[in-house]
Formats: C-alpha cells, sequence, structure tokens
C-alpha cells in the first residue's frame, strides 16, 4: 500500500493535498451553530449535481414535451419522483444554508480584513446561485416557470436604448418560448454549475490561505506555538470532518422529512400553480416566484417606474443584490464579530433581518396598497443597512477583544 | 396541453369557502370506489393522460382483468395513458370548451377544492345544461353526478364525491401512497446513523476537551 502510495507522490501531491487542506489545515477550536453551513452547502452541491445529472437523461427541453417529461419522471422513471423531489427540495435547502452562512458572515465580521475577496467570491457564488435556480425553475414548464421567466426576462428589455434588442437576442425569439428554454436548460446544466463549480474551489482555496474566522472575531495565526500551529486551532480533520458528519446526517433527517412527508412544502418548495403547463395565452392572477427570490423581487415593485420606464426597478434590485460585494469597505468598525461589537451595529443588523424577511414575505403577496408601502419602507431599511453602515459602525465603543479564542 | 385548462377562459373561479374534503389516501376501498366513479362518471369527456390503466391496476390492486372488463372504456392496452375517447371537435361544439384533463387537477387547485366544487352544483335555467357551480362560476360542465345525488343520501352522496376526490389527488401524485411509508424507514435509518455519528464524534473530540488537542497556553 505505502509503496503505490509513494509511486503516487512522487507523481501528483496527494499528500500535500490533503494535508494542507484537512489533516494540517486548522480551524479555530470556538466554532458555533453558525460555522456548519459551509460544508453542509457544498453537499447539497453534490445532491444537485448528482440528482441533476439523472433528471438530465429524461427530461426533455422543448415547449412541447417538457412539461409531460417531468411528470414522466415523476411516475414512469423508477424512482424518479424521488430524484426530482430531492432536486426541488435540494435548491430550497441551498437557499437555507446560503442565507444562514451569509447571516454568519454579518454576524462574526467574516467579510472584513483579511477575508474581502473570500467574501466577493462568495457574493458571487450567490448571484450564479440564483440564476441557476430560476434558470432551473423554468424548465418543468408549468404557468409559473414560463410567466416567472416572462418576467424576468422582461427586465433585460426595460433597459434604456438597447433594451428590446437584446431581450431578443437573449431569448432568440420575441417571447420566452422553445429558444429560451433550450437556452436555460444549457445554461442551467452545464454553464452556471461549471462556473459554480470552479469558484466553489477558488472558495475554499481562498478560505484556506486565510483562514477561517471564528465568534470571537480572533485571528488564531498570531498566537502559534514553537511548530507553527496556531494555539487556538485544531486539525480540521477529523475533529471538524467528524463533527461535519454529524450535523450532515440531521441535515438529511430534515431534508428528508420534506422530501417524505412535504415535497410542495405547502407550495413553498414546489408552487400549486406550476402544476399547470405553461399557457402564453392565459396569464394568471398572480405571478410570485419562489421564496428565496423575493425579497428582490419585492425590490423591483417598490420602485415606481420613472419617465414611463420600468427601468428604476430593475437597477434597485440588482443594486439590492451587488451592493453586498462593497460590504468589507462600508464597515468601518474596527472589530469583527458582534460579541465586541459596539451596541448600533446589533439594531442595525436586527433591522436589516426583519427588513430582508418582511420583502421576502410581501414578494409572495399581490400587490395592495398597504403591502405596496411596507415594501417601499423595506426597500428603504434595506438600503439604510448598507449606506448608512460606514455612519453607524463608527459610533460608539467596540468593546475589548481577548487576545485569544474563548471556549 | 395548452388546452387542457381552457376551461377556465370562460369560467371564474370564485372565493368561497372551501369544504374540507378529509379524503384518506391509505383508504384502498375508498380510492377503489373513487376510481370507479371516475371510470364510470367523469372518463367520458376528461383525460387523466399522465396516467395509466396498469398503475392503478397495481397500485389499488384491482386484477387487470377487473379493469379491463369494468374500467376501461375506450379498448386498447392495459397499459395505455387513460385519454377520453371524445373527439375534441365535438366536446367543444357541446360545452363550449375542451373539458380539461384531470391528470393534476388535485396538486393544483387542492383537494378541498375538488369536493366542494363536485358538491357545487344548483339549477340555474340561464346556463345551457340548466346548472351553474358556487365555486367555478358560469362552468360549462353539465352536473354530471346527479344521478349519484338523486338516488343516495345525503351522506352516502358525500362519501362518493370524496371518493373520487381521493381517487384524483392519488392520480396527482400516485407516489403519495408510498412516499410516506418509504420516508419513515429512511428517517428511522437515519437516526440509527445520527447516533453512530454522534458517539463518533464524542470520541475524536476527546482529543480536543482532555486530549492532545486540549486549550494550550
Amino acid at each position: 500500500m505505502n509503496k503505490k502510495l509513494n509511486w503516487l507522490n512522487k507523481r501528483f501531491p496527494l499528500y500535500k493535498v490533503w494535508n494542507e487542506h484537512l489533516a494540517e489545515y486548522y480551524a479555530p477550536r470556538n466554532f458555533n451553530f453558525w460555522y456548519f453551513f459551509g460544508s453542509l452547502a457544498l453537499m447539497v452541491l453534490v445532491i444537485q449535481i448528482l440528482t441533476g445529472i439523472f433528471l438530465t437523461m429524461h427530461y426533455k427541453p422543448g415547449v412541447g414535451q417538457a412539461f409531460a417529461s417531468v411528470e414522466y419522471i415523476m411516475r414512469d422513471i423508477e424512482w424518479g419522483w424521488l430524484i426530482r423531489y430531492m432536486h426541488s427540495t435540494g435548491a430550497s435547502a441551498f437557499f437555507v444554508i446560503i442565507y444562514l452562512h451569509m447571516y454568519r458572515a454579518l454576524l462574526y465580521g467574516s467579510y472584513k480584513n483579511p477575508r474581502e475577496l473570500l467574501w466577493i467570491i462568495g457574493v458571487l457564488l450567490y448571484i450564479l446561485l440564483m440564476a441557476e435556480a430560476f434558470m432551473g425553475y423554468a424548465l418543468p414548464w408549468g404557468q409559473m416557470s414560463f410567466w416567472g421567466a416572462q418576467v424576468i426576462m422582461s427586465l433585460f428589455g426595460s433597459i434604456p436604448i438597447i433594451g428590446p434588442d437584446l431581450l431578443v437576442w437573449i431569448l432568440g425569439d420575441y417571447t420566452v418560448g422553445d429558444a429560451a428554454l433550450n437556452r436555460f436548460f444549457a445554461l442551467h446544466v452545464i454553464a452556471i454549475p461549471l462556473v459554480l463549480v470552479a469558484l466553489v474551489f477558488i472558495h475554499l482555496v481562498a478560505l484556506h490561505k486565510v483562514g477561517s474566522n471564528n465568534p470571537d472575531g480572533v485571528e488564531i495565526k498570531n498566537n502559534k506555538d514553537k511548530s507553527g500551529i496556531p494555539k487556538d486551532g485544531i486539525p480540521f480533520h477529523p475533529y471538524y470532518s467528524v463533527k461535519d458528519v454529524v450535523v450532515l446526517v440531521i441535515f438529511l433527517i430534515i431534508f428528508a422529512s420534506v422530501i417524505f412527508f412535504a415535497p410542495a412544502m405547502k407550495g413553498y418548495f414546489l408552487e400549486y400553480a406550476n402544476f399547470v403547463e405553461a399557457n402564453p395565452l392565459k396569464t394568471p392572477e398572480h405571478i410570485a416566484p419562489l421564496w428565496y427570490l423575493t425579497p428582490f423581487y419585492s425590490v423591483l415593485r417598490a420602485v415606481p417606474p420613472m419617465f414611463g420606464s420600468q427601468f428604476p426597478g430593475v437597477f434597485f434590485m440588482f443594486a439590492s443584490i451587488f451592493i453586498l460585494i462593497f460590504l468589507p469597505w462600508l464597515d468601518r468598525s474596527p472589530v469583527k464579530s458582534i460579541r465586541y461589537r459596539s451596541k448600533p451595529y446589533t439594531w442595525a443588523l436586527a433591522i436589516f433581518v426583519i427588513s430582508f424577511i418582511m420583502l421576502g414575505w410581501l414578494g409572495m403577496q399581490p400587490v395592495t396598497p398597504l403591502n405596496s408601502i411596507l415594501a417601499k419602507i423595506g426597500t428603504i431599511l434595506y438600503f439604510a443597512f448598507f449606506i448608512l453602515m460606514p455612519w453607524y459602525t463608527s459610533l460608539g465603543n467596540p468593546k475589548d477583544v481577548p487576545k485569544r479564542t474563548k471556549g | 396541453m395548452s388546452a387542457f385548462f381552457s376551461l377556465q377562459v370562460l369560467a371564474v373561479s370564485t372565493k368561497i369557502p372551501l369544504e374540507k374534503a378529509n379524503t384518506d389516501i391509505n383508504n384502498l376501498n375508498s380510492l377503489q370506489n373513487g376510481a370507479k366513479l371516475f371510470m364510470n362518471y367523469c372518463s367520458g369527456c376528461h383525460s387523466i393522460s399522465f396516467m395509466r390503466y396498469s398503475r392503478i391496476a397495481t397500485d389499488l390492486n384491482i386484477e387487470d382483468k377487473y379493469v379491463k372488463e369494468n374500467l376501461m372504456f375506450t379498448g386498447g392496452k392495459i397499459g395505455d395513458n387513460i385519454i377520453t375517447n371524445m373527439p375534441k371537435e365535438y366536446a367543444i361544439n357541446l360545452f363550449g370548451a375542451l373539458p380539461p384533463d384531470l391528470s393534476l387537477v388535485a396538486r393544483y387547485r387542492g383537494n378541498d377544492w375538488v369536493y366542494t366544487y363536485l358538491n357545487s352544483f344548483y339549477p340555474d335555467n340561464s346556463k345551457k345544461f340548466g346548472v351553474n357551480n358556487y365555486v367555478l362560476d358560469g362552468v360549462s360542465m353539465p352536473d354530471a353526478l346527479w344521478s349519484l345525488k338523486a338516488n343516495q343520501t345525503e351522506d352516502e352522496f358525500k362519501q362518493d364525491i370524496r371518493d373520487i376526490t381521493n381517487f384524483l389527488d392519488y392520480v396527482a401524485e400516485p407516489v403519495k401512497l408510498v412516499r410516506s411509508k418509504i420516508g419513515i424507514k429512511v428517517i428511522g435509518f437515519l437516526l440509527v446513523l445520527l447516533i453512530l455519528a454522534y458517539l463518533m464524534k464524542r470520541e475524536y473530540w476527546k482529543d480536543v476537551k482532555y486530549g492532545i488537542w486540549r486549550k494550550r497556553d
């Protein structure tokens, strides 16, 4: 065995990679609940790719066949229903996990120096994931697939001057139809996943270069012992890998509960209106994207048209996503973790979370005068979190940060 | 397919409080009765095109021979999809719209809607077939179940439409019959795995708590 491994190691840095990224990658010993979601996201990515491959074997992109092929998978393919429910539940699970993963960064200042690039790669991953989910949702070609795609694609048409031509170029037609569906399929099964996987790899390389943050926001690399091992670090493998296995099994129990007992999750994971085949002649009374995109959909609807153009809403919707990139430079606090920050940040974060959830809820509701006002307030609060950040993060006095991690 | 739900172009779904269907997917008698009633009273006009006769035979524990003799009115093979024999032209002339495919109606509308709809026909002489519906105002469909209603007590009729609803719920998602049973086994397995995974974690983390990786100064 050793002889064979030696042969391999002379030709491939197996031990080196294993040690640098697992056995001798030292992670802070004080990780808490919020630190499980990175490896869980990786697991869900694997689930999505594996189930996606099998779905691709039976799915037929094309307006005449797509809807029926999904029902064929649900009924006539052996275990096809399980694969499909894993994939559809996996999409929502992915976003639950990513939102918690991002919230962790907000709690403990994980985007701050030296992890700015790590954060930016993460934001790009999040944006790609939204594009991936949107395209995937179009594929079953139900009413919501079609009309949701119609709404989102029309956003490109609202761009001044080039919009209308750009839209025709993107769709390959004057409407969302067979050409667009085939393009969504190509982007969903190969183009975006390829970039997604590459960026996940880069995200991990960048993480292992700077090292993981922790709930105390202490840089463990500043305190090393004689052999160069951080005093507050423990090897990722086996300690965190065995811990992550426990978390993975807990996740799978929740995941299986949804798949086997409530695969549509009361219309939140699979919308009821999407069990009707797309009909371009019949506009649904109410078009709502899936829950993970609704906060941004609310922003879109909250901004009024200006000069007869929908473009301002589109601009603010994209701005509400891309503004995340600037977070490391908007935050002026000398302290990373919320444990030691001055009070104003805690309040700002609480208001931000409430406004985000409110926008998400409103995005699923029909527009009423009250909802419209609430969406405007939510949008203002959402942006205020970022725009006012340089101000409120420099208020007050942070507590003393310990030299070493606690616990 | 795009014409399946065109019925709604003429009819408007009104928001009346829906009655609870109280269906039980595990009640095989109810599903069998629902299948019988559906094939006899509904399948003349409505397809359930994603469903196969053979699947019903297997899932609802009905012999192929019985299905062929008593539930198949269109000829063909037991493995065929359940598609009505009514010509489209004829249906449009008669009803003014194509009767929708009901493969997924229970998933799209919900069981309570289907049940309440079947229970909500009332006489209305302004309509072609002399009936209208509280749930789907302006409905083009005649009261196909009137003879069932006329020849039974109200409770018996309600049980019949509950059975049809139950059957359509099964048709909308055939795997609903088994998925929760499989789910219990899967989660049982995962719980055992959880115990083992936790014990493994606890064993390793002794190193972190008391052993070579305990807190250092």
